[in-house]
């Protein structure tokens, strides 16, 4: 038999996805505990979520918390940071540490035969870290030669110079990486009192999942019960996500100038929503649609149709707290005030001229729910993303509820949220590139003179 | 699955146009993963025409005959996931789609890699060439220290050497290109006797089979390229090059050639690979980084390729160190494994690794390194999808002893070493070394 080549095979029903059952258990310590069975590779992971990530930097402090994270696999009790990295190696580790704006997340992946061993390491790394001067003078060093190297990272310098922008001085307005002032400030006294400030067992959610039972992998998590809550040496002020930013005119048009730039590296957006709100599944159905897939309206006009790109998308960088809506893109030089021009356009166009057709609110609907199924393939993916529930105090039925929710908004739901979460006046655009090169078209823009900001801010 | 038994089972058919076809079963999660290669990358282009393999595959998503418009919307539409990306050696395109949509992607593959032509225009053709060398200012001439691997592969081989030039190509190349170049490329690269298609995942291997033939069974097969004639290739001595690049600190690249993939002692040095640079407790980042404090970083790596790899160990100085120095420590430490080999301990922990990463590899059904790559790149290098057990095989019987050999039988004095310094501050790189061109 042969291909009928007059028409595209049609799609059958969507399989049947249910997400596997999360068991919940708090520890006498306080401390909340998942469990989720992933069965098929005998591998587990553990993810440990601590409250406070960049977002509880204080505020001459920014950089502070990723310099806790930092000092976790740096040693701990009688092992010095060679012996923790020689401990990891040992049982075939996947470690890693991710400081967010709301939370710092340690995660852990090994073999099962290894689960304790790995269970024992990561518990005693986050709660009994050594923060030893030594080491904390050279990961802070090595930070600081970081920040060095970013200034010479186009697309570093712009997400720095963006959260800026969209923020101030708000606890969100900085990358987790800080400010050299900030970091050269801080002190091993600073690292313990955010440590003991933060890393307490009921600010804390353990996320288990593999190839074993719920009660083996509860078994394994156990040792996260000697985890006692220590006495609070600094009072916490309220978390970033309930401090408002000030609501200020944002800047049309800032500019970072880098001479000689083979591109302009481009951001527009502003502040819009909360990971948390109701409207969530409109707003990922406009976002599909807008740039945040191949076929969306942003990519196929400055790259398949203009070809000032390798690729544009649009996206929310989602916290607790009001989050941005952002257009990210690096393009040719030469093309900089029309890929400007044209993206502003989409997003404006998508309020009132340009809604949504049918099948665009189909393909992208259908991008999102069809092959949700993916996201769950290995145990890693799984206990991350039941650690997203915690983040954003979603209910455990969250995934399964995902497809129906997504594929139940309307092109009206669409509308509403594009003219209650998008705003063409407000915003920001900003560009990384060579400024010289550039100035004369941007004045046609008709956003005014830019503002022309320094590499570090 | 226990630790014994680490394998991706298979079946293998070859269609009478010459496809090879594997399947994998895998029904924990109601995906499909559709894996297609092709036995051909940059080092199939010619000297003038560098970039062409990959620009090449920017036009597979562009439409084919039968669907003449976009590739991507079609599966997005599905539900699928998708990509392709092209090295020296082989071009591969991927979908990981809902289990209800397979026939949808085998349809799409094999129309492209039957009918692609009609569907590449001029105006499609030059498009892409403009993306790809958006592409180009974005990951290599706009990055710090992007063009150092051009730099290396340059000097590494003779100018029309295969492996001499980067998959991205010359920007000067990419804009020489043509139309009539896509057509004779396709016609002797892109057909049935060239590549081979996986599918893996929650579907049942008959019906994969059936699925196979019925898209793909009526496609012409075309003549087997001949594999590309890659000389056998040596430096004669230690050549050193710097190129100012806007960057903060120096960063020094060694570059040495090392054996192909699979053959013996590339095993062997991707544990070096690990002694060397991989943790803290690797010997160089112990004492670069960890200790002295001279370094900000270290890597090495062995880059396995089809024919002929190179090894590549990569320091950033500090702000304030030299290259010399930081060369200095590297070569004793080089020296002290080519002389002593690893210990036990490193042994032990390296083999540790190197098994729990290939159990790490039988998660993923789909894309970039998921099972269905790696039973196409088995297949495509040894002729054997089975490949995968041996292939651990190698790490576990690598002994102190052969990874000592292979370092000092391949990490010799006769290698490239590249300083990439700050513009402006010639004094910082090595001496003698000879100022090279990037663009």
């Amino acid at each position: 038999m042969s291909a009928d080549r007059s028409r595209l095979p049609e799609v059958g029903p969507d399989p049947a996805f249910a997400f596997p059952n999360i068991v919940g258990h708090t520890l006498p310590n306080g401390l909340q505990v998942r469990t989720i069975e992933h069965h098929g590779v005998p591998v587990i992971t553990f993810v440990l979520q601590v409250d406070g990530g960049s977002g509880a930097d204080p505020a001459d402090k920014e950089g502070l918390a990723a310099v806790v994270a930092d000092m976790v696999d740096e040693g701990t009790g009688s092992l010095s940071a060679i012996d923790v990295s020689d401990a990891l190696a040992r049982i075939g580790a996947d470690y890693d540490a991710d400081v967010n704006p709301d939370v710092t997340t340690f995660s852990l992946t090994t073999l099962t035969r290894f689960a304790g061993r790995g269970a024992s390491l990561l518990a005693d790394m986050t709660t009994k870290p050594s923060v030893r001067e030594s080491d904390f003078d050279r990961v802070r060093q090595l930070r600081l030669d970081r920040l060095k190297q970013l200034n010479d990272l186009p697309t570093a310098v712009a997400e720095r110079a963006f959260l800026r922008l969209m923020y101030a001085q708000h606890p969100y307005g900085h990358l987790a990486i800080g400010n050299d002032l900030a970091l050269r400030s801080l002190s091993i006294a600073d690292v313990a009192a955010l440590h003991a400030a933060t890393f307490r067992p009921p600010q804390a959610t353990l996320i288990v999942s593999g190839a074993m039972s719920h009660d083996d992998l509860l078994a394994a998590a156990s040792i996260f019960g000697e985890w006692s809550d220590g006495t609070r040496t600094t009072e916490q002020g309220p978390p970033a996500a309930e401090i408002e930013p000030s609501d200020r005119p944002a800047l049309r048009l800032a500019v970072v100038p880098r001479e000689n730039a083979a591109q302009s590296e481009l951001r527009i957006g502003h502040l819009s929503a909360r990971r948390k709100t109701p409207d969530y599944p409109a707003l990922l159905v406009m976002n599909a649609l807008l740039g945040g897939q191949f076929v969306s309206r942003v990519n196929l006009r400055l790259r398949e149709e203009k070809a000032y790109t390798y690729g544009a998308r649009t996206g929310f960088d989602w916290r607790r707290g009001i989050s941005p809506f952002v257009l990210s893109a690096s393009v040719h030089t030469a093309s900089t005030a029309e890929a400007v021009r044209d993206s502003m356009a989409e997003i404006a166009d998508l309020r009132d001229s340009r809604p949504p057709s049918d099948e665009e609110l189909t393909l992208a609907k259908a991008s999102l729910t069809r092959g949700y199924p993916r996201n769950f393939e290995t145990a890693q993916q799984v206990a991350r993303s039941v650690a997203q529930l915690a983040l954003y105090g979603l209910p455990d039925s969250y995934f399964s509820e995902f497809v129906p929710k997504v594929n139940a908004v309307t092109r009206e739901d669409v509308t509403l949220a594009a003219v209650r979460y998008l705003d063409p006046e407000k915003l920001t655009t900003l560009i990384v590139g060579d400024h010289t090169v550039i100035a004369d078209s941007l004045a046609t823009l008709g956003l005014g003179e830019p503002s022309v900001l320094p590499v570090e801010l | 699955m226990t630790s014994s038994a680490i394998e991706i089972p298979f079946t293998k058919r070859t269609l009478a146009n010459g496809l090879d076809v594997i399947v994998h079963e895998d029904r924990r999660v109601p995906i499909v993963a559709v894996n297609v290669w092709y036995h051909v990358g940059s080092k199939n282009e010619r000297p003038g025409r560098t970039g062409f393999a990959h620009l090449f595959e920017h036009l597979m998503f562009e439409g084919s005959a039968h669907h003449n418009k976009g590739y991507f919307h079609p599966l997005q539409q599905a539900g699928a996931l998708l990509n392709g990306s092209t090295n020296t050696d082989r071009t591969n395109y991927w979908e990981v789609v809902p289990t209800s949509a397979v026939d949808r992607a085998l349809w799409m593959e094999s129309d492209r890699m039957g009918y692609l032509l009609p569907a590449v225009t001029h105006e499609r053709f030059e498009t892409q060439r403009d993306v790809v060398l958006n592409e180009r200012r974005q990951n290599y001439e706009n990055r710090p220290y992007g063009m150092a691997l051009m730099a290396i592969s340059a000097a590494m081989y003779p100018p029309d050497h295969p492996y001499a030039w980067m998959t991205i190509g010359s920007a000067d190349d990419i804009r020489a290109m043509q139309l009539e170049d896509v057509q004779t490329f396709f016609r002797t690269y892109y057909h049935t006797a060239n590549a081979s298609l996986v599918l893996a995942g929650d579907l049942d291997t008959e019906r994969a089979f059936e699925l196979a033939d019925q898209y793909f069974g009526e496609l012409q097969p075309g003549v087997k390229p001949p594999p590309v004639a890659c000389g056998e290739v040596s430096l004669a001595r230690e050549q050193r090059l710097v190129f100012e690049d806007r960057v903060q600190v120096p960063r020094i690249y060694i570059a040495w050639h090392s054996p192909a993939m699979f053959a013996a002692g590339d095993a062997e040095l991707d544990l070096v690979a690990d002694l060397l640079a991989n943790g803290k407790t690797s010997r160089l980042y112990r004492t670069l980084v960890y200790e002295q404090r001279v370094a900000l970083d270290v890597s090495a790596h062995q880059h396995s390729r089809e024919a002929g790899s190179f090894f590549l160990l990569v320091a950033t100085a500090a702000p304030g160190q030299g290259l010399t120095g930081l060369l200095a420590q590297v070569d004793e430490a080089l020296q002290r494994v080519r002389e002593g080999g690893p210990t036990d301990g490193e042994m032990e922990r390296a083999i540790a690794q190197a098994e729990a990463h290939f159990m790490y590899r039988l998660q993923t059904v789909g894309g970039f390194g998921g099972k269905s790559d790696q039973l196409n790149a088995y297949n495509m290098l040894r002729n054997d999808p089975g490949f995968f057990s041996v292939d651990l095989e190698r790490y576990r019987r690598a002994t102190p002893e052969s990874v000592r050999g292979a370092s000092a039988r391949y990490l010799h004095d006769r290698r490239i070493v590249l300083s990439v310094i700050p513009r402006g501050q010639s004094t910082l790189a090595l001496a003698d070394s000879e100022s090279v061109l990037v663009s």
